[in-house]
């Protein structure tokens, strides 16, 4: 429970310029290295933590963070990080740092992730799910304080990846100190509820499923923020986000109902930003089971379906038809490629060629509504009807999410899957690798795809690291995936913002995040 | 009346024992688990899953791990939420007080309107006021809460501006929990415009979560009431020329209210149901968009321990009800 002492922290002040934001849930926690839910990262990683490098507000480039410069050995086995000097922790109610950053602070939040042996590895469930995932544990060697501003990384193997990953969420930097205060009081659990970091905003108080209170780091190295308190108003309805909009109550409000866009965008005291979301939505066969094996099943399959009729009616314009496997605001998107035309008399054709007749297959479509998708029944139905012009017969199935996202990764799953991906880092590996890889097979690759050429091309793209020659292989890449046809890639949707005309220099996130820094209101 | 409340008493117990049954297989019985919905799209490995599965413990056998529950209940162990890595008993205290604020509110409307207009339709039979209490009875107990809520936010915050949206108090308003009641807490807090704006937060709220109960008490109250009058008691002190307000306030009412109290406490379960999609709506941060949160995310510990508590104030709500029961009609003392 928030303690007494807030009360001096508690009132606001009349000329303090308070910015609402209506989230829309709970942070599972504060400590971001235990989560995976963007939800958490916006109310944890976001404002209250700085990572070595970061993504640019609004960009997925990599700036300098916490690190103020890097090199990478030759062997691109080796990185070694320069450390910004005289950056402070947030100064609380519940702790006062006695020194700045430094190299022990780095070492740490990667240690406890890392070494089964450290004392923080089981703090919390000992789950990092995002460090396992982002296979860090087999990819860091080691991490070791150089001298007090210089941090020395060792990888097992080449990984270009690398330094976008420094900038994801799991990889923010809490303060060793205070974590050590913490054991020694035999609180370890508080790092993850009263969060110290060096961020642009600090944590006041987290009132569960009802709001969480920052007010802006007064010495953050890169400088006060314009608005003085942030809050999170956290509002699970999307309809009543709406609302609180409407009357003020809120400034800013996540993820509005895609219907209710129009109507927002009329809305004098609105405006709404948009952007194309760093994601696909796709349409993936079993490409180990008979007859989808068969790449010229898979062309004619796509060549069948109608993706503008679908953009049109399940994305309501808000959309575009995807070609490749990555999103055009992707570096290395290969606009080259053709897509497979929308064409069933020649669909119908190439399976005659490949000896296919009266096929019967099953449609998965998903649950849930996901950022890349709206609503993925409606689009499986649009899917059968193309199919059924091709003389395809197709039956939807469905199942709950969790079971929905198990069965899909079984290798001997059944027909084709809708779903999509939100990339996390900005790097195409984060999709061909993680979605098309033959590592992936049995889990994120959902078309089960392990082809050579294929897999050869992203493996060589991932150690490398000039970023010219990495290009060129990921647009080969997308040439050989067209060719082979694993997926029908269907859409990259239109992610929309929807805010107050009063909120100054809000950018929207093509990572998805809800980012707060550098984001003015006038009254 | 001391055997009465043993016997009810010692009865709680293999009840309370089915219900960690039904508490823990419940949320094992949805498809679907908490290793899976926290890797998302992502998706994990086969020898990742099963790691993650041994370490919540969830690979072992069900009646293993209901034993290992059952051993930590008896030691007042709920366990920690996987989602929020913090103790189940936590979580709910915190959440608990404002569920009691809103059901409390929502019973008291529920109670201060239903009965008073169900005696005035009884002593009115087939009046117009009769009919239409009766009927916009009707429509409130069918009322989807979902939708009602709805509608009255757009209307009465929307277009109307006269309630805020959701939430408990007005953000511009902080000050540390004490007692967890917002009411109470925001007079404490001496921050002027608290108490207020903690009321106007509660009006929405109270209304819709109190509509179904107050249908229902008007109804049950009037045709109580319709009973009651018809008795050759009421038709003596009509006769002995007792006012007509003392005749139905003081000699029928208090007979026609034995069956109204077993209504009143039959609704607590009713309200915390509703509660669920009450808090859902208005962004109230109660027990019951918790259990929501946590159903969705199959948060097993949370869920189970969550059910197991609502069950067991449930519970005891009942108990105190049929005691009061008792205590109006000692016919029930005898008979019981």
């Amino acid at each position: 429970m928030i303690g007494v002492s807030l009360l001096a922290a508690a009132a606001v002040s009349a000329d303090a310029k308070t910015l609402v934001y209506c989230s829309e849930g709970s942070p599972e926690g504060f400590d971001p290295a235990l989560f995976t839910a963007g939800t958490t990262f916006d109310a944890s990683a976001k404002p209250i933590y700085n990572r070595l490098v970061e993504f640019e507000r609004g960009e997925t480039s990599v700036i300098p963070g916490l690190a103020e410069s890097w090199e990478v050995s030759d062997d691109g086995k080796e990185y070694i990080f320069k450390l910004r000097k005289g950056v402070k922790f947030h100064t609380t109610d519940f702790f006062t740092p006695t020194r700045d950053l430094n190299a022990d602070d780095v070492v740490f939040s990667f240690e406890r992730q890392l070494k089964k042996d450290d004392p923080w590895y089981n703090y919390g469930g000992g789950n990092w799910e995002y460090f396992a995932s982002m296979s860090m544990p087999d990819l860091i060697k080691s991490i070791e304080k150089v001298d007090d501003q210089t941090v020395k990384m060792v990888l097992n193997r080449p990984e270009a990846p690398m330094v976008a990953n420094l900038a994801m969420d799991f990889a923010s930097i809490v303060s060793k100190e205070y974590a050590d205060k913490l054991k020694a009081d035999g609180k370890m659990e508080m790092l993850n509820q009263e969060p110290v970091g060096t961020g642009p905003f600090q944590f006041v108080a987290y009132q569960k499923d009802a709001a969480i209170r920052y007010k802006a780091n007064p010495d953050y190295f890169g400088g006060k923020q314009p608005i003085d308190d942030l809050v999170f108003a956290i509002t699970l309805d999307p309809a009543v986000r709406y609302e609180k909009l409407k009357a003020g109550e809120c400034h800013v409000a996540s993820y509005p109902a895609p219907a209710d866009v129009k109507s927002m965008k009329e809305n004098a005291s609105l405006q709404v930003q948009e952007q194309a979301g760093l994601n696909v939505a796709y349409l993936g066969y079993n490409t180990l089971v008979k007859p989808f094996d068969d790449a010229r099943v898979r062309k004619a399959l796509n060549m069948a379906i109608n993706k503008p009729a679908i953009i049109e009616a399940v994305f309501e314009g808000s959309g575009a038809v995807a070609k490749n496997p990555i999103p055009p605001t992707m570096w290395s998107y290969n606009d080259a490629v053709k897509d497979d035309p929308y064409d069933p008399e020649a669909a119908k054709k190439l399976l005659e060629e490949a000896g296919v007749k009266d096929l019967s297959m099953k449609v998965w479509a998903m649950p849930v509504q996901r950022p890349y998708m709206p609503n993925a029944r409606r689009t499986a139905e649009m899917i059968q009807a193309d199919f059924a012009k091709i003389g395809v017969k197709a039956e939807i199935v469905t199942f709950e999410w969790g079971e929905y996202l198990k069965r899909s990764s079984e290798k001997d799953r059944d027909g084709a899957v809708i779903l999509g991906w939100t990339g996390d880092n900005g790097d195409p590996d984060n999709f061909l690798a993680v979605l098309l890889g033959c590592d992936a097979v049995g889990s994120a690759n959902r078309a089960q795809w392990c082809y050579k050429p294929f897999d050869d091309l992203i493996q060589k793209a991932k150690v490398v690291s000039d970023q010219a020659e990495r290009t060129k292989l990921y647009e080969q890449a997308q040439v050989v995936f067209k060719e082979q046809d694993p997926w029908a890639t269907l859409a990259h949707s239109v992610v929309f913002m929807p805010m107050s005309k009063k909120v100054m220099n809000y950018k929207m996130d093509p990572l998805g995040s809800h980012r707060f820094d550098g984001v003015d209101i006038t009254e | 009346m001391i055997w009465f409340l043993i016997r009810r008493t010692l009865l709680l117990i293999p009840t309370f024992i089915g219900v960690t049954i039904i508490a823990f297989g419940f949320i094992r019985l949805l498809p679907g688990d908490p290793v899976l919905m926290m890797a998302g799209e992502r998706s994990l490995t086969a020898a990742r899953y099963a790691e993650v599965m041994r370490a919540y413990g969830l690979d072992r056998p069900i009646w293993e791990q209901y034993l290992t529950f059952m051993n930590n209940l008896m030691h007042g162990d709920l366990g920690v939420s996987i989602i929020t890595r913090k103790p189940v008993l936590t979580e709910f205290l915190t959440l608990f007080p404002a569920t009691v604020e809103l059901t409390v509110c929502a019973m008291i409307f529920a109670v201060v309107i239903g009965i008073p207009a169900g005696v005035l339709a009884a002593v009115k039979r087939r009046s117009a006021f009769d009919h239409t209490a009766m009927t916009v009875a009707l429509i409130g107990y069918s009322m989807p809460i979902f939708w009602w809520g709805l509608l009255l936010i757009i209307f009465f915050s929307g277009i109307l501006r006269w309630t805020p949206v959701s939430g408990r108090i007005s953000l511009l308003y902080f000050f540390p929990s004490v007692t967890g009641f917002m009411l109470i807490d925001s007079l404490l807090s001496g921050q002027k415009g608290a108490f207020t704006s903690a009321v106007s937060h509660l009006i929405l709220p109270t209304i819709v979560l109190g509509t179904i109960p107050l249908a229902v008490i008007a109804r049950q109250t009037r045709s109580a009431m319709l009973e009651v009058l018809s008795d050759d008691y009421v038709r003596t002190a009509r006769a002995k020329g007792l006012s007509p307000l003392r005749v139905v306030g003081v000699h029928a009412l208090r007979n026609a209210m034995i069956p109204v109290i077993t209504t009143i406490g039959l609704q607590t379960g009713v309200l915390i149901a509703g509660a669920i999609l009450t808090e859902t709506i208005f962004s109230w941060p109660g027990i019951g968009k918790w259990m929501i949160d946590s159903i969705f995310r199959r948060d097993y510990p949370a869920v189970q321990g969550g059910l197991l508590l609502i069950a067991a104030i449930v519970m005891v709500v009942n108990l105190v009800v049929d005691l009061t029961y008792g205590l109006v009609n000692p016919k029930i003392r005898h008979g019981g």
